[in-house]
């Protein structure tokens, strides 16, 4: 089938779709929307439908990034803007297919916002609101508004123009095209694409491979999984042009198994796309041929790097290799191999569509376009967003975020996971590109945003992505093996209230060897963790090594529970839910906590009816209360 | 470490039909190195686990010492040398979820079960592991159970979480 018979047929489904006397239903279905509960409202929509004899088409897609909002619908009624509802549940689904689909009600008060053209009656346009207005949706352009397992729809939307276009071009034009436009690798060093590419195609060699690095192994980062969820043809798309302006014929998507929904709408977009005609042999029948094999990940954070990555496609341990030779020069099987990560395939088409000057209008002078970031921790909407570079902290964490919840402090945003930092409210008003964050420290990375609030501890920050990064270490080189051992064990030292002095400065001398000496980014980024956080909370350090305390109250081995007597009203419900049994005290008596047996696990403080309020948690001061229970209301 | 020390012995009665199953899926493939990461994963989706007999018979077929195999297996964290539980019950790590908690309920799941991550209790009725974030940060702490994802888990739900489920004898 040629590619222009197959545009006639997308537009023709489109358009019997946006005329068809149906309304269209779309729901999230996403790893997070089934997560939150979209599989028990799609079964009550069916069900609904089926009982109301009224005829509605239901779309499944990925997840446009409101994550607190799931389960997220959107209703599109012919000629009416669509509507958008936020976590619903099985019983509002009913009512909403009772009042709006049925009675023409659009209920502004559950409805979270419209799009498209006209308005409704109390409810704000979806772009208008604070969590998407400033978001430019460039990689993500597709991810929840079409149908992720339909070919069409990802063409009616302008999919495969690129690649069309690209084809019609001189293979050094689409470089250069790519080059023009600044895009910089997404999956964290920040390299341009365009020169990375301009290797490949350099280096000498008839064979040559493409590689998608879909491992995402960062903890707390899921933009790539939303991506491959949501509008795997994007990120092919990118791959097959890719693999025409460097002259590659193969190519391998590495994924990691526990990303089982993404992998399942490869295997579908690859087989819609051989159906089609747009993979296989001469490719919307131009001289290109290019075929993708998909290759599952077994667990390994350091496979996420280039050169291990390659290793395990091959079949061996995926331990990375010095570089050089680059992969462009000696890669898959040695042969010149060209590695971008998902988000920046996905960005390639759109270049390729649109032009480099519309996706270099967007950002700062070396930091083009946008980035996706899956912002989530302490902040009041957790999501997944899409911004153009140069964007503050502050706005992505108040406005698109919403601030901390329950009126906490902010503390410190954590940026580019294990290899990136932790940064201060100082930074709030930096702007986010490569640059900035470099120099604060810390990295843009894939994308990670982990927003921390006063209830965190940041030495145990550290120690949490130390103990990460040691236990993902591969063993090849010694700094990075030996070196992340010795400081986890310091670090775990100073959290458990055995820090030594001198302790801070001896990890700022480890940092600097593991820094230095580590045969990959692994062991080369993996102090940024401990050395922002000294450079930026020293004080929390040394509040643990000299005062043995926790400021935060949150490292367990420095802080206790008291039941404060003046509030206790002995109601027994702490007793009785304390796993250690180590709250002693009847009803109508003030309970007392054994130091000896209590565990600190936080029950008691959870379940303490919020009225008396009546745990306390300190750490570093001695607190006078009574050794045995006594009645309410007697003075201790 | 040698083979025999990690993984059990197979009975001889049940030795003959995983051979059955593994020479089955040994030939869906060609018998590459490049192939030897894909074939393991499917000799355990299939089996639950990596038997020594398996890797054996295996490392044959793509023609490495069986060492290579090994190196293989421990190497990546995807593979187990010894069976899982009935239930799988996992706890995100993820940085999302360790700043909302998710230490304590780890903590509190190994004191249930009396095992650590990565273990299995001793009647093979839970195998606990942990996992580097399942992208539902939004709902954070995550603990999933088999494929049932459990969002905003706390001490009391956690505890709830294995007492609900029968459990034949406690491990
Ligand atoms: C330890 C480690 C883990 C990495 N993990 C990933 C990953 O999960 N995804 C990714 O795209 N890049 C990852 N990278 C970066 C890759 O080595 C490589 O730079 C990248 O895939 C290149 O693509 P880009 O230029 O499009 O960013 C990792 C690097 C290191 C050192
Ligand atoms: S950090 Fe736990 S789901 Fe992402």
């Amino acid at each position: 089938m040629g590619f222009e018979k197959i545009r006639t047929e997308a537009m023709s489904q489109r358009k019997a779709m946006q005329t068809s006397p149906n309304a269209r239903v779309l729901i999230g279905t996403g790893t997070c929307g089934m997560a939150a509960g979209a599989g028990d409202v799609l079964e009550s929509l069916e069900s609904e439908l089926a009982k109301s004899n009224i005829e509605a088409d239901i779309i499944q897609v990925g997840c446009i990034g409101l994550c607190y909002a799931e389960p997220l619908i959107e209703i599109i009624k012919p000629g009416m803007p669509s509507v958008f509802y936020a976590n619903v549940t099985p019983e509002l689904m009913s009512e909403i297919v009772s009042d709006y689909l049925i009675a023409g009600n659009p209920r502004a008060d559950l409805a979270l916002g419209t799009r498209g053209e006209g308005t409704l009656d109390g409810i704000p346009q979806l772009f208008d609101l604070p969590v998407l207005k400033s978001q430019v949706r460039i990689a993500l352009r597709n991810c929840g508004n079409i149908d992720p397992e339909n070919i069409y729809h990802y063409v009616a939307s302008g999919g495969y123009e690129g690649l069309r276009k690209a084809l019609k071009i001189k293979r050094q034009e689409v470089i250069d095209e790519v080059k023009r436009s600044g895009l910089r690798g997404r999956g964290g060093a920040g390299f341009p694409t365009g020169v990375k590419w301009q290797f490949c195609h350099d280096s000498p060699g008839t064979t040559k491979y493409i590689v998608c690095n879909a491992d995402e192994g960062d903890p707390g980062a899921f933009m790539d999984r939303a991506l491959l969820e949501g509008d795997p043809h994007a990120v092919l798309e990118g791959m097959l042009i890719g693999a025409y302006a460097l002259g590659a014929s193969e190519g391998y998507i590495y994924i990691r198994a526990e990303y089982p929904l993404a992998i399942q709408r490869l295997k579908v977009a690859l087989k819609q796309m051989e159906e089609c005609g747009l993979l296989g042999d001469n490719i919307m029948d131009s001289a290109f041929s290019f075929h993708i094999k998909i290759k599952e990940g077994a667990g390994a954070f350091v496979c996420g790097e280039e050169t291990a990555l390659m290793a395990s496609i091959e079949g061996n341990r995926g331990m990375p290799r010095p570089r050089p030779p680059f992969p462009a020069q000696a890669g898959l099987w040695g042969k010149p191999t060209n590695i971008n990560n998902v988000e920046t395939w996905s960005n390639i088409s759109a270049i390729l569509r649109r032009g480099a000057d519309w996706y270099a209008g967007y950002g700062t002078e070396k930091s083009r376009g946008t980035k996706t970031f899956s912002l989530v921790g302490k902040i009041m909407r957790p999501g997944l967003i899409e911004v153009p570079m140069g964007i503050t902290l502050r706005e992505i964490i108040y406005e698109i975020g919403g601030g901390i919840p329950e009126e906490k402090a902010f503390r410190a945003v954590q940026t580019g996971g294990p290899s990136g930092g932790c940064l201060p409210a100082s930074f709030l008003d930096s702007p986010v590109d490569y640059e900035s964050l470099a120099e604060a420290g810390s990295i843009i990375g894939s994308g990670g945003m982990v927003v921390l609030d006063e209830d965190t501890c940041m030495v145990d920050i550290a120690r949490y992505f130390l103990a990460f990064t040691q236990a993902e270490s591969c063993g090849k080189c010694i700094p990075c093996r030996w070196g992340t051992k010795q400081m986890l064990d310091i670090l775990e030292d100073i959290v458990s209230g055995n820090g030594r002095e001198g302790d801070i400065d001896l990890l700022i001398e480890l940092s600097e060897a593991v820094k230095d000496g580590s045969l990959c980014a692994l062991g080369g980024t993996a102090p940024n963790p401990v050395l922002t956080t000294i450079r930026y909370f020293r004080d929390e350090y040394e509040a643990h090594i000299f005062e043995k305390r926790c400021p935060a109250l949150a490292c367990k081995s420095l802080i206790s529970y008291y039941v404060i007597p003046e509030k206790c009203e002995g109601c027994g419900i702490c007793a009785r839910a304390c796993p250690a049994e180590a709250i002693m005290g009847d009803k109508r008596m003030v309970h007392v906590i054994d130091q000896d047996r209590c565990t600190k696990c936080g029950t008691c403080f959870e379940v303490c009816p919020s009225k008396f309020s009546a745990i306390a948690v300190v750490s570093g001061e001695p607190v006078t209360v009574p050794l045995e229970p006594v009645p309410v209301g007697s003075k201790a | 470490m040698t083979l025999q020390q990690v993984a059990p012995t197979v009975p001889q009665a049940e030795e003959n039909t995983v051979e059955g199953q593994v020479a089955d899926i040994l030939a869906l493939y060609k018998g590459e190195q490049s192939e030897l990461i894909p074939i393991l994963q499917r000799v355990q989706g299939e089996l639950g686990y990596l038997p020594e007999l398996a890797m054996r018979q295996v490392a044959g077929f793509v023609g490495v010492p069986d060492s290579k195999v090994f190196g293989i297996a421990t190497f990546y964290a995807q593979f187990k040398l010894v069976p899982t539980g009935r239930k799988i019950i996992r706890v995100c790590r993820g940085t999302g979820c360790h700043v909302r908690g998710a230490t304590r309920l780890l903590s509190e799941l190994e004191k249930e079960l009396g095992i650590g991550p990565g273990e299995t209790t001793p009647d093979l009725e839970y195998t606990l592991e942990t996992v580097a974030c399942f992208g539902s940060c939004a709902l954070a702490p995550i603990v999933v159970v088999d494929d049932k994802v459990h969002g905003r888990m706390t001490v009391p739900k956690v505890r709830k979480l294995v007492e609900d489920e029968p459990v034949s004898s406690q491990g």
